[in-house]
């Protein structure tokens, strides 16, 4: 790892004001930073650490009735304190990697990644969460532009993300057998206005919304709806753990298990 | 070099340490607390792992700067101070749920979070919240049974099913 | 009787208490005094040749030492390998050199081509990254088969082409079985692949040189199952450095399984650097760097054909193998896919005819060598998956079918130059029945169709030849070391004793099993015994742990130490009870004089032999030290069978392992704790091997399986409780414990059980599919599915 100076400031103010200067960059749970900088494909040389920023922290409700989770929150505290308002959530939250990572890794940190095998980006697409920043509001279908990128601009920090809770929801993981990140994960959210089906894992471009599926679930939401439907393999990964046709299968029928699990 | 302050295994300790300075290395190399091993260094493997203000982490993927403040708990610091092992650490050697000893440390810091989160976790569980924990010696049947054994139930009847 | 175990106790570990209050000693917790540390510039591209190395920018940077490179070791040897096989044609292997830094080429991803030491490990690295290179690339050889292709490029430009050698076994009986196939009511034929692994123990490696201008003495501490090997290999071979100026340490070391049986360049190199800086120089592996570093295992391409009469016996036994070695022949390497593995092609079966074919190719990989098993899980593999495949084509039970063509008389000599002493493989069949509840299958099957799931059995047999060596057999087979096993039995003044043996305990718990047996012998408590292991300065020449040797051969060479120990104690106690020799006996640590109520306790003899006051100096020596070495008169042959249920998801294709049992017969068993351990171990990583991992490269030789976010390693949810049993035992016949080994079993046993059982739950869900080549990832099953 190179060497880097390293701040901790207690306020979103402070933090941006910290990542004013060059080559610095926002430090979140760590747990993918980190392993980056080990490997040496970061190297910034300034981490500004937002842990200990409260404003960044917990789980809420605003008065719009939307679940608000600040963006220093860890995956163990959304697993825990969102479980009664929105357990989908949760429990996605709850089986991002394991225990030591959940109880570092943060949702802002997730979603700043844009992992293309993240769980988030799946339950903010498909909820169709509000991501706030340091100085803007974002709607998820404007912020994932692809893998590993998103809408942020440098030294903009993720201080809070809101979600509508749906009538039902569930996300469905399919694990890639060594990194246990999501070889194919879908997030199904059933809101009065429509229906949401949101893909991570499979394609090259990170997270996307599946509008065919979400057409037929808003009109019939049964597994049966989804049955006939498939995704094309163009533009899905293909890599050692599954072929592009696999990814194609595997969305179909996560999708019909979340369905059915929401249903049910 | 900035200055940290911890509180380790109940004792206060503080050091110069630069910023990439992991907690791991600050633990094994300034501390000289060599029970908390590396095994990766693509935070996987839970070899490092301790607890940080009563949290299950690796210590491998945080900065000890960001320990500022925090109490630290590692092996070294769970068995009583006579020397007596607790109760996790015996039903470890109990059910022989240890064989090179590397992992060793990471799992039995891991199934002390778990047990303090579930005191009586069901064998789907245990094998669960050690997703983090690799362990290539044991084949991980007798650490689930020392596991479920700490937390009181009769393991020889669970396995045995 | 010891009061505190035995011979049969299931002994609580002793080492255990260091390891899980985290004081155990493992090498990089050695820090010494003023110690360097290196880093490896290591290569990224598979096969090139340097065209320019300039290190002279890196030099002046921060806390740098000394940069090292090929040119430094150009008067040095290379690694040496430490077995010759000899071809069909009577030739020997083709035996490329090994520098322990790249010299003008490199030939994989990982070939280290300099070392820079500096004073942090940060500081190394950094300026590694200055190094200034230049590499040519050349195209790659990785696969085994094109790498024979008469045009492939080679590996090594000295050697007439990347074939190693290309070995029949046993030659003279190929056109016997090739007749035997002429004639086959049946042929089956399977071709398969071995997956290449990566033996993943927790601790990577770790070296740490030191020198001492003073003495002129070298130390290595190092992350090994067999230091004195090592001592003799880099010391003889590579640096020069005779035996007594040379220690070699590994204290606690965090799992091997084979892999750290080896010499590697690092160690050679921070000994070497520690001489040239008088500074102690340090290096740790980081888990990366391991991936292409440490000696992978397997990697075998085979064709396998089974020929069966008409009745369904097996009437003869054919394959052919490709076997990776890797770019460089690593220390054992030539003898795993040989003499590890075609002796043991025979299986549990009476065969009359085999012939084994095994050509070993060099290709632009990390070498390959012993890996849990080593060969032996090869062969079990291969022919445990053909059996199957032919119940299936022949529409037979496949038990019924093994069972049908089992050797049941013991001693059995094999077609392929084993004989085995004792066995029952009904017996652990039978066992397996019953604990795997075999008859509660169809049951089990119903209820998971209910879930949509199918559901497979799996059942197979496996034997292996452990407890090696016999010395003089193995150097007739190309072994360029001994394989006995030495222990100094060092009985204290007070009666405490410390064993040294050359066994290396790196997890299997020598410390608490070798004691059981000593005690037992002398009727002492274990307590009063000590197990010294892992440092050349404080015990004799030994070989070390691997090949489930250490007790049947380290503890055979115990016990003979501790008979002579017993022979002179009973000699003292005659003197001090002024009775005659014949008539003393040895009980629960007294000594008495049979048939009188003359007694003298363990304690008061060996007092006496260091406190020579009344003592027949005439007679024999004071003190009470004993050395034995024991030579095994043949290997020894676990044997047992094993059961595998799964359940596949037949819309992912995900396989979860539902139930695993394994009936084990070991002969005598020393501590059945430690003992179920180990099968637990090997169960978990054969289920690995069928299930999860599989090493692969691209065809430019770039390993894409380097991390675990690639690699899959077995976690906790991945296996279930596993039932074990090692009631059946048939003791060897030729060691003094009647004991077989048990380290490797579960590895050896478990893989084909695990892929039977697959293929039998795809079938019952109408798949016409006789083999899927492991690991069976959810896609490779999903994919067969379709067809
Ligand atoms: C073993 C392991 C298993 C994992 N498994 C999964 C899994 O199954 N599913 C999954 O989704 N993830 C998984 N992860 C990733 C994990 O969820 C990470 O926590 C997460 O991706 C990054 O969050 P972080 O807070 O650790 O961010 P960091 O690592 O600190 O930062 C990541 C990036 O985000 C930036 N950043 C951090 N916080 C903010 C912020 N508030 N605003 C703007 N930018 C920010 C950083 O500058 C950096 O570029 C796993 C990680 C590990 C180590
Ligand atoms: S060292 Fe492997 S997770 Fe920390
Ligand atoms: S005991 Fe060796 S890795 Fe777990």
């Amino acid at each position: 790892m190179y060497e880097f100076d390293f701040e901790r400031p207690t306020s979103v103010a402070d933090a941006v004001a910290a990542l004013g200067t060059e080559e610095a960059q926002a430090l979140g749970g760590g747990q993918t930073l980190i392993p980056t900088m080990k490997q040496r494909l970061a190297m910034p040389a300034k981490l500004v650490s937002l842990t200990g920023i409260a404003e960044m922290q917990g789980v809420r409700r605003n008065d719009a009735g939307e679940l608000c989770i600040g963006g220093g929150t860890t995956h163990a505290t959304v697993a825990r304190e969102a479980r009664d308002a929105y357990p989908a959530l949760a429990d996605l939250a709850s089986h991002i990697g394991d225990p030591a990572v959940r109880n570092r890794g943060t949702i802002g940190g997730s979603l700043a990644n844009n992992d293309p095998s993240a769980c988030y980006p799946a339950a903010v697409l498909g909820s169709g969460a509000t991501v706030v920043t340091s100085n803007r509001e974002i709607a998820a279908d404007d912020f994932f532009e692809g893998m590993f990128t998103t809408a942020l601009e440098d030294g903009e920090i993720i201080t809070e993300v809101r979600f509508p809770v749906p009538e039902a929801a569930n996300y469905q993981k399919f694990e890639q057998p060594a990194s246990r990140f999501a070889l194919v994960g879908v997030f199904v959210a059933r809101f009065s206005g429509g229906v949401r089906v949101a893909v991570t894992g499979a394609a090259e471009e990170g997270v996307f919304r599946w509008h065919e599926a979400e057409k037929a679930l808003s009109s019939d939401f049964g597994p049966g709806a989804v049955e006939g439907l498939s995704v094309s393999a163009d533009g899905m990964i293909a890599d050692l753990h599954g072929s592009a046709a696999y990814r194609a299968h595997l969305v179909g029928v996560l999708t019909k298990r979340a369905v059915a699990a929401a249903a049910g | 070099m900035p200055r940290v302050t911890m509180t380790v295994n109940g004792k206060p300790v503080s050091g110069e340490v630069e910023g990439r300075r992991l907690l791991v290395q600050f633990l094994r190399e300034d501390l000289d607390l060599t029970g908390t091993h590396v095994g990766c260094d693509t935070s996987q493997c839970g070899a490092c792992v301790v607890h940080v203000d009563g949290h299950a982490v690796k210590a491998c993927t945080m900065f000890a700067a960001e320990a500022e403040g925090a109490d630290v708990t590692t092996i070294e610091g769970i068995a009583a101070p006579d020397g007596t092992l607790n109760a996790i650490q015996q039903a470890f050697q109990d059910h022989h749920g240890l064989q090179c000893g590397f992992c060793t440390p990471g799992m039995v810091m891991s199934a002390a979070a778990l047990l303090a989160e579930n005191p009586k976790p069901s064998e789907a569980e245990v094998r669960d919240y050690l997703e983090g924990n690799i362990c290539r010696c044991t084949g991980y049947h007798n650490i689930v049974k020392a596991i479920m054994a700490a937390s009181g139930q009769d393991v020889n009847a669970i396995a045995a099913e | 009787m010891p009061k505190d175990g035995g011979i049969g106790a299931a002994s609580k570990r002793r080492e255990d208490v260091r390891f899980l209050t985290g004081t155990g000693n493992y090498t990089d917790d050695i820090n010494i005094r003023g110690q360097a540390y290196v880093h490896f510039l290591r290569s990224d591209v598979a096969h090139g040749r340097i065209e320019k190395l300039d290190t002279a920018q890196a030099a002046a940077m921060p806390g740098v030492v000394r940069i090292f490179t090929g040119a430094d070791f150009e008067d040095v040897g290379g690694l040496p390998c430490g077995w010759q096989v000899t071809d069909k044609h009577g030739a020997p292997m083709q035996e490329p050199g090994h520098p322990v830094l790249a010299q003008g080429k490199v030939r994989h991803v990982g070939d280290p081509i300099a070392a820079v030491v500096a004073d942090t490990p940060e500081q190394a690295r950094d300026a590694a990254e200055a190094i200034i290179y230049d590499i040519a690339e050349l195209p790659a050889v990785v696969d085994m088969k094109a790498a024979l292709d008469p045009g492939a490029p080679k590996v090594h430009d000295e050697l007439e082409s990347n074939l190693c050698y290309d070995w029949g076994f046993v030659e003279e009986n190929k056109p016997a079985v090739d007749a035997a196939f002429e004639k086959a009511a049946h042929v089956t034929t399977l071709e398969l692949v071995n997956n290449r692994l990566i033996a993943n123990p927790m601790e990577p490696r770790v070296a740490v040189g030191d020198y001492a201008r003073s003495t002129d003495e070298s130390t290595l501490f190092t992350t090994s199952q067999n230091p004195h090997v090592i001592r003799l290999l880099m010391g003889a071979f590579v640096l020069g450095i005779p035996e007594h100026k040379l220690r070699v340490v590994a204290p606690d070391v965090g799992g091997g399984f084979g892999t750290k049986i080896f010499h590697y360049a690092e160690e050679a190199f921070c000994t070497f650097a520690a001489r040239a800086l008088a500074r102690p120089v340090k290096w740790t592996s980081s888990r990366s760097e391991a991936f292409m570093s440490d000696a992978h295992g397997r990697d075998h391409v085979t064709r396998i054909e089974l020929a069966l009469d008409a009745d369904n016996n097996f009437v003869a036994l054919r394959t052919d193998t490709l076997a990776n070695m890797g770019a460089y022949l690593s220390t054992f390497a030539p003898s795993v896919p040989t003499w590890l593995h075609g002796t043991l092609m025979a299986g549990n079966y009476k065969t009359p005819l085999i012939h084994v074919n095994v050509r070993a190719v060099f290709t632009n990989t990390v070498p390959v060598d012993a890996y849990r098993g080593a060969g032996r899980p090869e062969a079990t593999y291969q022919l445990e998956r053909v059996i199957d495949k032919a119940a299936i084509e022949l529409g037979v039970d496949p038990i019924a079918l093994r069972r049908q063509n089992f050797v049941t008389e013991f001693p059995y000599e094999t077609p392929v130059a084993v004989t085995y002493d004792t066995g029952d493989y009904n017996a652990t069949m039978d066992k397996l029945e019953e604990i795997a509840d075999l008859s509660g299958f169809d049951a089990r099957r119903k209820e998971s169709a209910k879930r949509g799931k199918l559901r497979g059995l799996g059942v197979n047999t496996y034997i292996e030849a452990c407890g090696i060596a016999p010395s003089n057999l193995v150097g007739q087979l190309g072994a360029r070391a001994g394989l006995y096993e030495s222990a100094t039995v060092r009985v204290n003044a007070t009666g405490s004793i410390s064993v040294m043996t050359g066994s290396h305990s790196h997890g299997q718990g020598h410390e608490t099993a070798f004691p059981q047996v000593v005690a037992d012998m002398l009727g002492i408590d274990e307590s009063m015994i000590e197990i010294v292991h892992g440092d050349t300065a404080r015990g004799p020449m030994g070989m070390g742990t691997y090949g489930s040797r250490s007790l049947a051969v380290g503890g055979s060479a115990m016990v003979r130490a501790t008979e002579k120990v017993i022979n002179k104690a009973r000699k003292i106690a005659a003197h001090l009870m002024e009775a005659s020799e014949a008539d003393i006996e040895l009980k629960d640590g007294q000594f008495t004089v049979a048939g009188t109520d003359k007694s003298v306790a363990w304690g008061d003899v060996t007092l006496a032999a260091y406190v020579p006051h009344n003592y027949p100096l005439d007679e024999i020596e004071p003190g009470l030290e004993e050395t034995a070495f024991y030579d095994p008169s043949n290997f020894t042959y676990p044997a047992g069978a094993y059961a595998c249920e799964v359940e596949v998801d037949p819309e992912t294709g995900k396989v979860t392992i539902e139930r695993f049992a394994a009936a084990d017969d070991f002969g005598n068993v020393v501590n059945p704790m430690i003992v179920e351990g180990q099968v637990h171990g090997g169960l978990g990583q054969g289920i690995g091997q069928a299930l999860l991992e599989g090493c692969t490269y691209d065809e430019n030789g770039q390993l894409i399986t380097g991390s675990y976010m690639d690699y899959a390693m077995p976690r906790a949810d991945d296996v279930p409780f596993y039932q074990v049993d090692h009631s059946c035992q048939t003791p060897c016949t030729h060691n003094p414990l009647g004991v077989k080994g048990c380290g490797e079993a579960g590895a050896i046993g478990s893989p084909p059980a695990v892929v039977n059982a697959v293929v039998d739950a795809l079938r019952s869900g109408g798949h016409d599919i006789t083999h899927i080549d492991m690991p069976l990832s959810p896609s490779r099953v999903w994919t067969a599915m379709q067809g």
